[in-house]
């Protein structure tokens, strides 16, 4: 990939970092926003743009949960793993996503529709079980709502 | 416009000058929305519009601490007197409107009591908690600064720059007896006395918001309710501790968060109350934002310090302390949001109000996030001192499902239980120290009888071993080991000598591992094994799990006398083990059960039993 193909947008946010101390994350956050993940090819573009080696791309990359480097489904589910979720039977709802989805926790669908992850505590303790779709969070998630609910994101797209 | 010292006392004034109006609040917080505040909110607005509602004020705001009511509203009639409704939804939410605000005269129903009497208002009689760190939370707009001003808002900003010396700042905060909200409760005072004391070219404030304890989110509701309540403490240790440029490190899991404070950094900029020259004096103050991407360890200050330097975050041991060499080997001041929300009241109410609050250790109030089992689950703050009997019965009505109490988590992975004989035990740091707990960040998880202490304990080292950094071997290698002991207890597995090496290796932990993830991570079980020693017993030697949740040990059977052979369980359960025709008893294959639980829930005549 060549430089002018990342878009201008990000190469704009890239600019405008680049000589700050720590960017490192800032830009990685962004291309991940860009892209729904990291592409290698990008990886090594942003390597080139900020001067630093890929390999402490790489390193910080995969330091961090939140940094994907494989392209998530066009629905991203994640459930809620804090304590409160646990106890109130988060783990439960992720079994029940896996039957009715048909895949394992961090796969993608095979239509590539949904994509299905356990994420740390989000903060929404008080109406937990909590799973969010899209940065949508659902509270109080019974199993038995869950195949309505994911119809509805589908039919949404 | 810029503000000086005398124009924004102008402004202020001015602002406070409004006629008496109904004020209609809704919270407007991460779960407030999930809960559909943004429908209720709506709805609101339609319907005042509609009735040609004059005088009727219709604000967001921040959370109230009501989580189990959420969506709330509270309605603030212009004589005074407030209601505060819960779990509303657009159909009540038209209610409030045509009926309540219509003819004045409050609704009934879904009526909840007001948590806790105003700050800023002397009169109030005081109600059962008391806030101060979340004083404007819920009642002012987060998005608009002129709330905040009329509040006081950069008031203590203003005393501190005009009226005291960077002495007479670190005199305040040290006398007033506050410490670390974070954890580990080091007095914050003398934190910034050791970086103003240390000569540097450049000095840095950071503000630790990796809020990453499960079950604690006081700090994302200060920074969406009150996020310039943080950037006015923040610029004021700028000025203590002679330093110009801060960072916020907050986790990107909080995006309303985020949004917010990006906003109130805007604000306070274009008001002069950040960037160059601030109210027209010498001192210039910069805040930014650096995002966090899910690492638990982050939260520990070397960590954190690494993560905004752009790397991959790691610890490093102490001393030295950022205090001293931080951010960029510079002196670096690093506090928790709450512990930066509390300080401008510390300047304009005073160290010897503060001081007042709480117990001879601990000082000031403290917001807790009480879930799990509780019946009102949501965000309190209670004077140091409380018991943890008042906490749950007296405000937070008890636990949920009507069972017996069995124990309260707090300090998240880093902490223990308190048990039902420690229920009077005054909580501050020390005495939760001493009863093998800790303070933490505030999270505070209520278990009844159904839950497994061997499970919960499982369930924080698996993560605690999935955060572990991997840099120091007591935490990496000591951490996985005891994760596989618990999970073969678990299991039914379990040895007769793995309590003892539960112990050895915990110990080892915490005497060895080179930051407070690892030092603190046996935690859970140490101060489980104690109190709940038998329980870990029968997990061993009666291969049993008491609460009946630990999946590999339990059996579900059929109760000859109450299978009335309706066939919902076999139909439910996924690997067709169950057999039986209709009208006729059903029996279950044991060989091929994997136990999961479905036959219990389709079951409607209770008749599958597990044990």
């Amino acid at each position: 990939m060549s430089k002018n193909k990342l878009p201008d947008e990000l190469l704009r946010f890239i600019d405008e970092w680049k000589d700050k101390r720590g960017n490192l994350i800032m830009v990685l956050h962004q291309v991940q926003e860009h892209f729904g993940y990291i592409p290698r090819e990008v990886a090594f573009e942003v390597a080139d743009l900020l001067n630093v080696p890929v390999a402490k791309i790489y390193g910080v990359i995969t330091f961090y949960h939140l940094f994907k480097l494989t392209k998530p489904g066009r629905n991203r589910i994640a459930v809620c793993m804090g304590t409160a979720c646990y106890l109130k039977g988060g783990e439960d709802i992720i079994l029940e996503l896996e039957r009715l989805l048909g895949v394992g926790i961090n796969t993608v669908t095979p239509d590539g529709e949904f994509s299905m992850e356990a994420v740390r505590c989000i903060g929404c303790c008080g109406l937990a079980p909590v799973m969010t779709i899209n940065g949508e969070v659902y509270g109080n998630v019974k199993k038995a709502e869950l195949t309505k609910i994911l119809k509805k994101v589908k039919g949404g797209k | 416009m810029k503000f000086t010292r005398d124009t924004l006392k102008t402004h202020r004034d001015s602002l406070r000058v409004v006629k008496a109006r109904t004020t209609v609040l809704v919270g407007m917080g991460t779960c407030g929305i999930a809960a559909g505040a943004k429908a209720a909110f709506q709805t609101l607005e339609k319907a005042i519009a509609d009735k040609g509602l004059q005088d009727v004020v219709l604000k967001r705001t921040g959370c109230l601490g009501l989580c189990f009511a959420e969506p709330t509203v509270e309605v603030k009639n212009a004589n005074g007197t407030s209601t505060v409704y819960g779990n509303v939804d657009a159909a009540f939410a038209e209610r409030i409107v045509t009926e309540h605000l219509a003819t004045g005269t409050p609704l009934t129903e879904n009526v909840y009591e007001q948590p806790a009497a105003d700050l800023f208002d002397e009169d109030a009689a005081p109600l059962k908690q008391m806030r101060i760190a979340l004083r404007n939370c819920a009642i002012i707009n987060p998005e608009m600064i002129d709330e905040y001003i009329a509040r006081d808002g950069y008031a203590a900003l203003e005393k501190a720059l005009f009226e005291m010396t960077p002495d007479e700042v670190v005199k305040e905060v040290t006398d007033s007896g506050l410490r670390g909200r974070g954890g580990a409760g080091f007095p914050t005072g003398r934190k910034w006395m050791f970086t103003k004391n240390t000569p540097a070219d450049q000095k840095y404030i950071v503000c630790n918001a990796d809020e990453g304890d499960p079950g604690a989110y006081m700090d994302r509701s200060v920074l969406e309710g009150d996020p310039h309540s943080v950037l006015e403490a923040m610029a004021v240790a700028g000025y203590t501790v002679g330093a110009n440029q801060g960072f916020i490190y907050i986790r990107a899991e909080y995006p309303l968060a985020i949004d917010r404070l990006n906003l109130a950094i805007k604000q306070a900029k274009e008001c002069g109350l950040l960037g160059e020259k601030i109210l027209g004096t010498d001192f210039s103050f910069d805040i930014e934002l650096r995002l966090g991407a899910g690492a638990f360890v982050c939260g520990e200050e070397t960590a954190l310090l690494a993560s905004i330097e752009g790397n991959r975050g790691m610890p490093v041991p102490r001393p030295p302390f950022p205090a001293v060499k931080g951010l960029w080997g510079k002196p670096t001041v690093i506090n928790n949001v709450e512990t930066y929300a509390t300080i401008p009241m510390i300047l304009l109410k005073g160290s010897k109000w503060f001081n007042s609050i709480g117990t001879a250790t601990s000082k000031g109030t403290k917001v807790f996030a009480v879930t799990g089992k509780i019946k009102n689950s949501g965000l309190i703050e209670v004077p140091m001192g409380i018991t943890l009997r008042e906490i749950i019965y007296n405000i937070c009505g008890g636990i949920a499902s009507g069972k017996k109490f069995k124990a309260a988590q707090t300090g998240g992975p880093s902490g223990g239980c308190i048990t039902a004989a420690f229920l009077d035990t005054p909580i501050d740091y020390e005495s939760l120290q001493s009863i093998g707990s800790m303070m933490g960040s505030g999270g505070m998880i209520i278990m009844d009888e159904d839950d497994c202490m061997v499970d919960v304990t499982k369930f924080y080292l698996e993560f605690t071993v999935d955060e572990s950094c991997g840099k120091c071997a007591p935490c990496r290698i000591g951490g996985r080991t005891c994760y596989n002991i618990l999970d073969r207890i678990s299991k039914g597995k379990g040895q007769p000598d793995d309590l003892q090496k539960l112990k050895d290796i915990g110990h080892a932990m915490r005497k060895a591992s080179l930051c407070g993830l690892g030092q603190t991570a046996p935690n859970p079980f140490m101060s489980t094994m104690k109190y709940f020693e038998e329980e870990y017993r029968a997990h061993i030697e009666d291969k049993k799990c008491p609460a009946g949740k630990c999946k590999d040990l339990l059996t579900y059977t059929i109760d000859e006398a109450k299978c009335v052979g309706c066939t919902a369980c076999a139909r439910r359960c996924p690997v067709s083990c169950i057999s039986g025709q209709v009208k006729k008893l059903h029996v279950i294959d044991q060989s091929k059960c994997i136990k999961c639980g479905q036959c219990y829930e389709a079951c409607k005549f209770d008749a599958v039993k597990k044990g």
